[in-house]
């Protein structure tokens, strides 16, 4: 007999609330059910089939015909109210209509509809976490470093606003692919990896839907995730790009990255996502950090610059600047910069001390330090303002 | 996405608009005044943006390690502390804005005459634990 497990489970959350609401349940009652039969799963599924028929077939061999019947079933039990009872009756009369679904169509439905504009991010990063990942509200709200009750309003909340949405009209891609950029931004906290998860979602999609900047997505997550394990010391430090093991990277990962990001861009449709998977893959590609091709990652970020007026990439284009064409070059792109941008004095620093001019970089790092947006990056230019303070070479 | 923290200081902050002390108000505008702070705790959690609030005792002591084997010192509680916190509430919103909206709701809560007291919050940005995966320039 074969286990199913979680991840599995999970994946086919999206097919089943789309079975239910083209039975006839609002997506809000669908979302719920679905997961409550998907807790249902996860609790008896490893114990082999269920035993009775009364579930509905076998979980192992058709895993989202149970899931269907039960979260039907639990949606039947959930509309118990007496002005739902009628209507409940008409639909057990129409139910139930088995056979294959159309699994990717609604797929595909529910990722637009948890990205809805009418959405704050945070509540659509909740919802597709929970709508289209398959997570328990518990979850997301570990994930997150909120309390539980917490994230259980932003969701329903969040339901609650897109509860007049038709679930049958696509939406904009993009909305989609912020929100799940957002999602593998966030990173690793408590016990769900969530840039796993993005990756998971983003791969999901890609299969769905025929898009560049999908397949960029996809590309650029699998090419930063292959160096994950090698961005943190032992001790939790940041290690920069430069001092990472290279021979630690995953290179099945940055295969599979590399050939999802050729084919997007022989689609000669550029945007952002593949023009930073591009600029990822060239990192990469280097064996070594002084074998990078700067040259061609500077053309990169002129592509990038073009597409999106973000200042993470201007400042990481004076970096590229000052690898490709000397500090001096890099500290004049950066003299174009608005000086009160987050990380500018951190890159100021670097480039300084490239320069040779090391109590101005040693200044500069300490005030970056001060400025720094977290706790990894505060101590990181901490330690390169005490190593020039104390006469260290790197 | 983004967690602040909202103090309110017993002492510290610049003089609020409507100053006068608790004490000096009638029981029911002291009512009014927990009632406003219980309604907006209730708001937030609502609206998915509350992690956490507490208040705290005006009296505490300073204590420090005195070497090995040794009980650590202890010292105070100094009546002269200049900054003195009474309380936080923690909140999670998407934009520094709606932290500021917030604290700004918080700090219209009623004081002597049913008035606002139009009391300074201070507002700061936790520290995240890792930077973001791609937006890291060093990473």
């Amino acid at each position: 007999m074969t286990q199913l497990d979680e991840a599995l489970i999970r994946s086919l959350t999206p097919g089943v609330i789309g079975a239910l609401v083209r039975r006839g349940a609002d997506f809000a009652a669908a979302e719920d059910a679905v997961q409550e039969a998907l807790i249902e799963a996860i609790r008896v599924w490893p114990a082999g089939p269920s035993p009775s028929s009364s579930s509905g077939g076998d979980p192992v061999r058709d895993a989202k015909g149970w899931l269907v019947t039960v979260a039907w079933r639990k949606f039947l039990d959930a509309t118990r109210a007496d002005t739902a009872r009628r209507r409940r009756e008409d639909l057990v009369e129409e139910e139930p209509r088995p056979g294959p679904a159309a699994s990717v169509d609604d797929t595909l439905q529910l990722y637009f509809l948890c990205a809805h504009p009418s959405l704050t991010p945070s509540s659509a990063v909740a919802l597709t976490l929970r709508a289209v990942g398959g997570l328990t509200t518990r979850q997301i709200a570990q994930a997150y470093l909120v309390p539980e009750a917490t994230m259980a309003q932003r969701i329903s909340r969040a339901k609650r606003t897109v509860s007049g949405v038709r679930f049958d009209r696509p939406g904009d891609v993009a909305t989609v692919l912020r929100v799940l950029y957002l999602v593998f931004n966030e990173g690793y906290s408590g016990d769900v990896d969530l840039a796993a998860e993005a990756i998971r979602l983003t791969r999901q999609l890609a299969a769905g839907i025929d898009h560049p900047e999908v397949a960029g997505l996809l590309a650029l997550m699998l090419l930063h995730h292959a160096r994950r394990a090698t961005r943190t010391a032992p001790d939790g430090g940041l290690v920069p790009l430069a001092e990472q093991d290279r021979s630690r990277w995953d290179t099945k990962a940055i295969a599979e990255g590399v050939e999802v990001l050729q084919a997007a861009l022989a689609r000669d449709r550029l945007g952002e996502f593949q023009a930073q998977a591009a600029i990822a893959a060239l990192h990469a590609d280097a064996p070594t950090a002084e074998e990078t091709d700067w040259v061609q990652i500077v053309e990169w970020y002129d592509e990038l610059a073009g597409l999106t007026d973000s200042p993470v990439v201007r400042l990481n284009r004076a970096v590229a600047v000052g690898e490709a064409d000397g500090p001096r070059a890099g500290l004049a792109a950066l003299a174009e910069l608005d000086a009160s941008l987050p990380r500018h004095a951190a890159v100021a620093a670097y480039l300084h001390e490239r320069d040779g001019d090391l109590a101005t970089a040693a200044r500069l790092y300490a005030e970056a330090a001060h400025k720094a947006p977290n706790l990894a990056e505060r101590d990181y230019l901490t330690r390169q303002a005490a190593r020039l303070n104390t006469g260290r070479s790197r | 996405m983004a967690k602040y923290l909202l103090l309110k200081h017993y002492r510290g902050a610049p003089a609020p608009v409507n100053n006068v002390p608790m004490d000096q108000w009638t029981p029911e505008e002291i009512s009014a005044h927990v009632q406003y702070m219980n309604d907006f705790a209730a708001r937030l959690e609502k609206t998915g943006e509350f992690v956490d609030g507490q208040a705290l005792a005006p009296e505490g002591s300073w204590v420090r390690y005195d070497g090995e084997g040794r009980p650590p010192v202890t010292d105070g509680p100094f009546a002269e502390t200049k900054d003195l916190i009474a309380g936080w509430m923690v909140i999670d919103v998407d934009s520094h804005e709606r932290a500021v909206e917030l604290a700004g709701e918080l700090s219209a809560a009623p004081g002597k005459d049913g008035k606002p007291i139009h009391e300074w919050l201070e507002v700061r940005p936790f520290l995240a634990a890792k930077p973001s995966t791609t937006e890291c320039t060093f990473k």
